[in-house]
């Protein structure tokens, strides 16, 4: 069976006032169906960049990217993107944000679908209210259940909770975690933050600096709910921050 | 009642000052104050200053509803289509800062003195601030959101009657506002050349008619009033629940 995500060899640059910039350099790596990948890596290093290329938003330079064997090569509602700073609608209430995600679905009850995710997330009561009205942390549970509501088989996240305050971003995870013990979906998660990862996912790549290239691999055994200050978690913790450069000495 | 005191007060300062002049210099031709309302009394009791509102109205609202029909869908296509802009902008650019004033003579060679010049002429001024902020705010509009949509894969037609057209329409309003504000100026200079009617020519006929000052500062004042509520009745706009998103925060 193909791998859910497969990623080979690719490789990005873009023009610059100093020449090509080598932004991602001939990364290679899959993620298996279910399965909840993280790659981690200081800012700059060009995770945005190659989530873009995986989503399908973006062409690589050389190399390609496979969903389930096949070419991606634009995007497409199987895999639907959360970033950083959200594109929920803020002219459309929460109910509009989800229902717009239905748009081509043949669905007897949309209405009835839409209120089903939003009660998911924790925002019954809301369907009405507009973005502005909602705090940071609403706002990302509407994103979450907008992207949720149309099924995708994956989850593009891209430093989906590093706008949130420490607290929210732990709720968050947690909510994402119940989400996925709910519904099956694979996830690819992009994060600077080495504890969130260990925190969600199954497997962790390590990114280097600019250009940008898988440098290590680790897998995360323990099983959910993971306690964060077990020495379990501190060690790995460690061996992925010393494999970032990070003297934790 | 804080807020609009200072107003107020420089209001009253303001006609105490212009009425203390025209007292001191003794001028025969420059009228108090009062003589202004009872002028305004004299306009309204004759008929005149109804007439003439309701002309200068009827052209301003006939010219500005047909650039509001014409801008808009123009200005969504040449934002969203790269060669429409690249082919259209350079046109507009140049047409725009021409004065609405200086079409006059072509507007009379054309239309005549009827009605279809100074509604031709309203046209012309208002239709350019209409175009640049339509096509500027289909510029503006985020990618991220853009992106939501694509990624969503909804219909071209969902597309712009849930993304494009709500996230200009801010936009969309401060052309409008500034449309009008624009034809107003202009249908009183137009007025004042080529018609029988209206608050413009009621300034040029009440000078010509044996320098009747108190009417020509009468209808100044009207203008100005009637300016204000036209700009206040657009304001409303912009409070409404389709807009309100942009102003939040």
């Amino acid at each position: 069976m193909p791998a859910k995500i497969a990623v080979r060899d690719v490789s990005k640059s873009f023009p610059s006032d100093k020449g090509q910039l080598h932004v991602v350099d001939r990364v290679s790596f899959e993620v298996g169906d279910g399965e909840l990948v993280a790659i981690v890596g200081p800012s700059g290093c060009g995770k945005t960049t190659l989530m873009n290329i995986v989503a399908g938003f973006d062409r690589p330079d050389q190399g390609s990217v496979s969903t389930d064997g096949v070419l991606r090569t634009e995007p497409s509602s199987r895999g639907i993107l959360i970033s950083q700073h959200g594109s929920v609608f803020p002219w459309l209430t929460v109910q509009q944000n989800l229902m717009f995600g239905l748009n081509g679905y043949a669905h007897d009850d949309k209405e009835a679908l839409a209120d089903h995710y939003t009660a998911m997330v924790g925002l019954k009561g809301f369907e009405a209210s507009y973005p502005h009205e909602l705090s940071g942390g609403m706002l990302k549970r509407a994103e979450l259940a907008r992207a949720l509501v149309v099924k995708p088989e994956i989850l593009y996240m891209d430093e989906p909770f590093s706008a949130l305050d420490a607290l929210m971003n732990l709720r968050m995870r947690n909510e994402l975690l119940r989400v996925l013990t709910e519904e099956h979906h694979t996830v690819l998660l992009i994060t600077h933050d080495v504890e969130e990862a260990i925190h969600l996912a199954d497997r962790i790549l390590v990114m280097s600096t600019r250009p940008g290239r898988i440098q290590a691999s680790f897998d995360v055994p323990m099983a959910h709910p993971r306690k964060l200050s077990s020495s379990q978690v501190q060690e790995l913790r460690e061996a992925i921050l010393r494999e970032l450069g990070v003297d934790i000495d | 009642m804080r807020k609009v005191l200072p107003s107020v007060a420089i209001g009253a300062l303001l006609i105490a000052v212009w009425w203390i002049l025209v007292v001191v210099t003794r001028s025969v031709i420059f009228p108090t104050p009062l003589q202004v309302i009872t002028g305004i009394w004299e306009l309204a009791e004759d008929g005149s200053l109804w007439r003439d509102i309701g002309a200068s109205l009827y052209r301003v609202g006939a010219g500005f509803l047909l650039a509001v029909l014409f801008a808009i869908p123009l200005g969504l296509w040449m934002g969203w289509v790269r060669g429409a802009y690249a082919t259209l902008n350079p046109i507009f650019q140049m047409l725009r800062p021409i004065s609405p004033i200086a079409w006059i003579p072509i507007a009379i060679l054309w239309f005549g003195v009827g009605n279809v010049s100074p509604i031709f002429l309203i046209f012309i001024s208002s239709v350019f601030p209409m175009v640049v902020q339509t096509t500027a705010g289909v510029h503006a509009i985020e990618r991220r959101y853009l992106r939501a949509a694509e990624n969503f894969g909804v219909s071209r037609y969902t597309l712009f009657k849930q993304v494009v057209i709500p996230a200009v329409l801010p936009q969309i309003i401060v052309g409008m506002r500034i449309g009008l504000g624009v034809a107003w100026l202009v249908v009183v200079a137009a007025e004042m050349i080529a018609l029988h009617s209206g608050l413009g020519y009621l300034i040029i006929d009440s000078r010509n008619a044996g320098n009747r000052y108190d009417l020509v500062i009468a209808s100044m004042i009207v203008i100005g009033l009637i300016g204000l509520m036209l700009d206040r009745a657009m304001r409303l706009l912009e409070g409404h629940k389709l807009v309100r998103w942009r102003y939040a925060r």
